[in-house]
């Protein structure tokens, strides 16, 4: 069971305080956009063994969503960060560069 | 004979006889007893029968790690099947009993199974399931059935209650043997929270059992002491008789205390179920002996030799007379010691390893007992007990030597350290030749959330095997965790000889010997059926587990594992590393469901919401329905009705007068802010920023992959704020949905979003007479003029402040009347009042629904279940062409969405008034690729109709509105089928003019 720290209101908060929602920084393609994209946006997952970009909300606790960063191999957490953010903050890419150099996530690196 | 001697038995009370029962007869311990010693003591060495063969079993082991004696215990809300002997201790007027064996324990007639053992090998039931079907149906299920399950099921409901504690500490040391106290005293001396726990009543595990020196006094002095400053520090907690159960992600673990089990009618709860979250895990959970896999090695009267040694030096109890030992090891060697010295008869130390033992071989040679380096057991003589064994060279193929008459044989295969909790999330392990074992490998053990390691073991857990290693691993363990420095306490160093492997017993054993050696004694798993699944192809320890069954059931080859694992890699001609374990999970042994649930049963499984009104409905013949956490009303039962008559009654009431509903349930979503209209047009399929303040409209709201998944009227309140109702079920859901893309995604949005469902109470009053009970209320306009359909209105009935929405879930004249939550009741009264000349009644859901059914109204859940898209449903008009989006319109221009193939929405009516069973297809012409029956559409609310008189539905049909008046059928379970026509769904008032007067 996880501990992930909401980064609004700083509690160290138990996986049962929290909802997962799934991978983070998708990009939403909506009307006028091909069936490639859409396709893509709605169904494509990254599903890889090691670093990892994730929503989660803190639903029991203040109710805000916020990014999660973690190994899910190791289960290493990297840091947590705001929902309004369309791609890591450089912080939290150094972070994960520290721990596993030469890390990349769909353009993220 | 099993027996109590007169002296000895350093755990009990002999001042304190205890009565207890095995089979409905009647034996006596002593507390400090376990059933297990208890049952030894009274010379009832056979327990149970065995899975597959029923072969009599006898008590094995002295600890968790028993495979064969699991009794039910206690009786109706007490029975509980599958418990240890060894792990349960003993209380006045104990009731047990035996398992799996009919008609008695003492005469088997399952045991036929071990005759035709050879037609029941590895993978038994998979090859039976490859058989034709009907040799399945008709020969193997039924015997497969009758010979298979240990323990019966309880029938009553449990009695006792359970609950959760939460911890939070630094460290957490998991087992108070010697290791687990010198860790908890290490890392205590740091000044950080530190928890200890410890499975068993006792502290120091079985050092005092073994017996050495710590700090210059007898390790019993030492542990009583270090428990005693333990006690009286602070920062530190102790908890006996509470298990570690699983180890999980980021310092999770679960402990499983056993309040009451020793004294069950003792007050408070049964079992408490520890939830902590620690910084760090200390594993000191010590080792398990291993049997060794010879001949008849599963007879009663044959047992580990470490727990030969606690039945005596704990409880006094002597196995047998006649002892023959045989080892891989020198660790047997102090059985036979403490046998010699209590007065019993070693007839034999068997020593598998040519050049014997080492010092305290030298010991037991002194003591005169006799010592046979080289030699193994061929085979055990005897049946329901031992009664000798066959010497033979154990580098031999087991030409017996000599047979030795004995009535105990006590074995020791080497010791496999406990591994389970460090393996539980991650911790990797290393093989250990000299031991013959595996071990944590602390160079890998699970990680946390920072990285690093948050798992340690230490003592014998970690694989340490003398006392004097042990405390020092321990010392050194619990420094590094805590961050302190500490020395390891003086321990006199041992003299033992290297152990040998023995994974079978004679070492070069013939197919006949092999077929009665048994590896797991609960499974019925021997070596011949490891080889068999290796040449059957089985080469990955996990399906040779499945395959075989090894290691499976309530033990998970605590003590057949690695024996099992070794015959296999011998088979498979590669080291056992390379094979592997299986994978460990928790929790170590089998935890009670009751602790698990907790407090968490009845009425506090879950919270119940109640509206204001609940208790009245309660009180006025609510049939109840639950409705997400909610409890609705289904209807209102009066004296002798059924709930079909109360339905009907109800909905001629509201069709022909007027009724009223608590709609308070409905989920009451206030969004709020400058950009507030932009959001709705967003949310909802229709244009909802053109909405006026004051006016109501219909909505429908879809994920963005276009499925609707809600509905409900959006009313505007002023120029930033509209009230969006949403299905009863749907009101967290949706305001979830709002929040997610309000801070996910359009996080530019100036809006909030509050859920105030249940700020009001809200009630509907319903029928041609509803405007006349309001004007009875009194106070504000009600009139078509002032309060026209779809229109909402704050103002004032019966003295009360109001929000009166003029909307319509059933086509008739309608007000839904909100009121603040807190009065609610006092509404509801009135309203009772003034619409009493009307004969008013309170209707419930089902009335609700058969209302909104005869008008084609849908319902989430029932016309929708996550596959149904608007225009499926003819709702075309609520969808928006002018926006550029909302969720879910990129979604419903796919191909799929768009296929004019779809099934679309239509009534059927019963051609015989009947009504079609919820649920059934209609059929189409022909059969699909499987053969089975093709459909053309399918039922999604059917109902009878008191207004129309007959039985009325909506369903899902291919082309559906183009096929008006054509007729389909829909088959029944019974084999018969009733015929419906395509309608319009809208079966009543058409044109809507009864709600719009």
């Amino acid at each position: 069971m996880l501990t992930l720290q909401c980064p609004y209101c700083g509690v160290m908060a138990e996986e049962t305080e929290l909802h997962a929602g799934g991978e983070a920084h998708l990009k939403r393609f909506g009307p006028g956009s091909s069936d490639e994209d859409f396709e893509t946006y709605m169904f494509m997952r990254e599903n890889p063994k090691g670093v990892h970009f994730e929503r989660w909300r803190h639903v029991n606790g203040c109710g805000k969503w916020f990014h999660a960063a973690r190994c899910t191999a190791t289960l290493e957490v990297f840091g947590t960060y705001s929902a309004q953010v369309s791609e890591p903050p450089q912080q939290i890419k150094d972070a994960i560069t520290a721990k596993r150099p030469g890390w990349s996530w769909r353009n993220f690196a | 004979m099993s027996t109590r001697m007169a002296t000895g038995g350093r755990l009990l009370n002999k001042g304190k006889p205890l009565r207890f029962s095995f089979n409905g007869k009647n034996f006596k311990g002593y507390e400090g007893d376990t059933l297990a010693s208890a049952l030894l003591a009274n010379d009832q060495m056979l327990v149970g029968r065995s899975f597959k063969y029923h072969r009599p079993r006898g008590i094995v082991a002295s600890g968790a790690e028993e495979p064969n004696a699991l009794v039910g215990l206690g009786r109706d809300g007490r029975f509980e099947p599958n418990q240890r002997v060894t792990t349960t201790e003993l209380f006045d007027g104990l009731e047990s009993e035996s398992q799996n064996h009919w008609p008695s324990l003492e005469f088997d007639v399952g045991v036929v199974n071990n005759y035709a053992a050879r037609f029941l090998p590895a993978g038994f039931y998979y090859k039976t399931f490859m058989a034709p079907r009907a040799a399945w149906k008709h020969l193997f299920e039924p015997i497969v059935r009758q010979s298979a399950g240990l323990g019966k099921v309880p029938k009553d409901r449990d009695v006792d209650t359970y609950e959760h504690f939460y911890a939070f500490v630094d460290v957490l040391v998991i087992g108070g043997g010697v290791a687990g106290l010198q860790a908890a005293k290490v890392a205590a001396t740091s000044g950080k929270k530190v928890m200890l726990i410890e499975q068993s009543a006792h502290w120091g595990g079985r050092a005092p059992v073994d017996g050495g020196e710590v700090d210059g006094k007898p390790v019993a002095d030492w542990i009583e002491q270090t428990v005693s400053d333990l006690r009286n520090l602070p920062n530190v907690t102790l908890r006996s008789r509470c298990m570690g159960a699983g180890v999980y992600d980021h310092g999770y673990v679960l402990g499983y205390e056993r309040l009451t089990d020793h004294a069950p009618m003792a007050a408070g709860p049964r079992h408490r179920l520890w939830r902590i979250r620690t910084g760090q895990v200390i594993t000191a959970t010590g080792a398990i002996e291993r049997p060794i896999s010879f001949a008849g090695n599963d007879i009663p009267g044959v047992m580990l030799a470490s727990a030969v040694r606690d039945y005596l030096v704990n409880y006094g109890v002597s196995i047998g007379d006649r002892t023959v030992v045989v080892t891989n090891n020198d660790d047997a060697y102090r059985t036979a010691i403490a046998l010699k010295q209590a007065g019993m008869i070693v007839s034999a130390i068997l020593d598998a390893r040519p050049t014997g033992g080492g010092a305290l071989a030298e010991e037991a040679r002194a003591l005169g007992i006799r010592i046979e380096a080289g030699k193994a057991i061929a085979k055990v003589h005897g049946g329901k007990r031992v009664t000798g064994v066959s010497v033979c060279l154990h580098a031999g193929e087991g030409a017996a030597l000599e047979t030795i008459p004995c009535d105990a044989v006590a074995m020791s295969g080497g010791w496999s350290p406990v591994v389970h909790l460090w393996s539980h999330c991650g911790g990797k392990l290393i093989w250990d030749e000299a031991n013959a074992m595996f071990r944590p490998d602390p160079s890998r053990p699970p990680l946390g959330a920072d990285g690093a390691g948050y798992v340690a073991t230490a003592g014998t857990a970690s694989g340490a095997m003398h006392l004097a290693d042990v405390m020092a691993d321990a010392a050194a363990v619990a420094a590094k965790v805590a961050g302190v420095e500490a020395d390891a306490p003086a321990v006199p160093a041992t003299d033992e000889a290297p152990m040998m492997p023995v994974w079978l017993m004679p070492q070069g054993a013939g197919v006949k010997l092999r077929m009665k050696s048994w590896l797991d004694y609960q499974n019925d798993v021997k070596v011949s059926d490891v080889q068999l699944a290796a040449r059957e192809g089985y080469e990955s320890v996990e399906h040779t587990k499945r395959y075989t069954t090894l290691g499976m059931a309530t033990d998970q080859g605590k003590l057949s594992n690695i024996n099992g694992l070794a015959i296999l890699s011998d088979a498979l001609d590669q080291p056992i590393p390379m094979t592997g374990t299986t994978t460990f999970r928790p929790p170590y042994t089998p935890i009670s469901f009751g602790a698990i649930a907790g407090a968490a049963r009845d009425e506090i499984f879950q919270p119940l919401r109640r509206t204001p009104m609940h208790e009245w409905h309660e009180a006025n013949g609510a049939d109840w329905e639950p409705v997400g956490m909610w409890r609705r009303p289904f209807c209102y039962l009066r004296a002798g009705e059924t709930t079909h008559q109360a339905v009907n009654r109800e909905i001629l009431q509201v069709r022909n007068s007027v009724g009223m509903l608590d709609a308070s349930t409905l989920g009451k979503l206030i969004v709020k802010g400058p950009d507030a209209g932009k959001f709705m047009d967003l949310m909802y399929t229709n244009l909802m920023s053109t909405l006026k303040p004051g006016k109501c409209r219909y909505g429908l709201m879809c994920s963005d992959n276009g499925f609707l998944i809600d509905d409900g009227v959006v009313a505007r309140i002023d120029e930033d704020t509209f009230l969006c109702h949403t299905t009863t079920g749907g009101a967290d859901r949706i305001h979830a949905h709002m929040e997610e893309w309000l801070q996910t995604e359009w996080w530019d949005l100036k809006v909030y979003v509050a859920n105030a469902t249940e700020q009001y109470a809200q009630i509907a009053v319903v029928g041609p007479n509803a405007r006349k009970v309001l004007e009875k209320l009194g106070g504000m306009d009600v009139s078509k003029e002032t309060l026209p359909f779809m229109d909402w209105k704050d103002g004032t009935l019966a003295g009360m402040p109001v929000r009166v929405y003029r909307i319509s879930f059933s086509g008739e004249l309608s007000y839904e009347i909100a009121v603040d939550a807190g009065r609610g009741q006092e509404l509801w009264d009135k309203i009772r009042e003034a619409g009493a000349e009307f004969d008013i009644m309170p209707y419930g859901t089902e009335t609700l629904h058969v209302l909104r059914a005869e008008k084609g109204f849908i319902m989430i859940g029932d016309e929708t279940d996550g596959t149904v898209i608007p225009q499926d449903l003819g709702l075309n008009w609520a969808i928006s062409k002018k926006k550029e989006d909302f969720i879910g319109k990129r979604a419903q221009t796919r191909s799929h969405m768009a296929d004019p193939n779809r099934w679309k929405l239509v009534g059927l009516e019963t051609l015989d008034g009947s009504v079609i069973p919820d649920g059934a297809y209609a059929m189409a012409e022909g059969v699909n690729a499987n053969g089975q029956r093709n459909t053309q559409g399918r039922v999604t609310s059917t109902y009878h109709s008191p207004t129309l008189g007959k039985g009325i539905a909506m369903g899902l049909v291919l082309h559906g509105p183009d096929r008006m008046g054509e007729v389909i059928e829909f088959p029944k379970v019974d084999g018969t089928s009733v015929k419906a026509r395509i309608c319009d769904p809208v079966f009543y008032d058409k044109d809507g003019e009864k709600q719009n007067v």
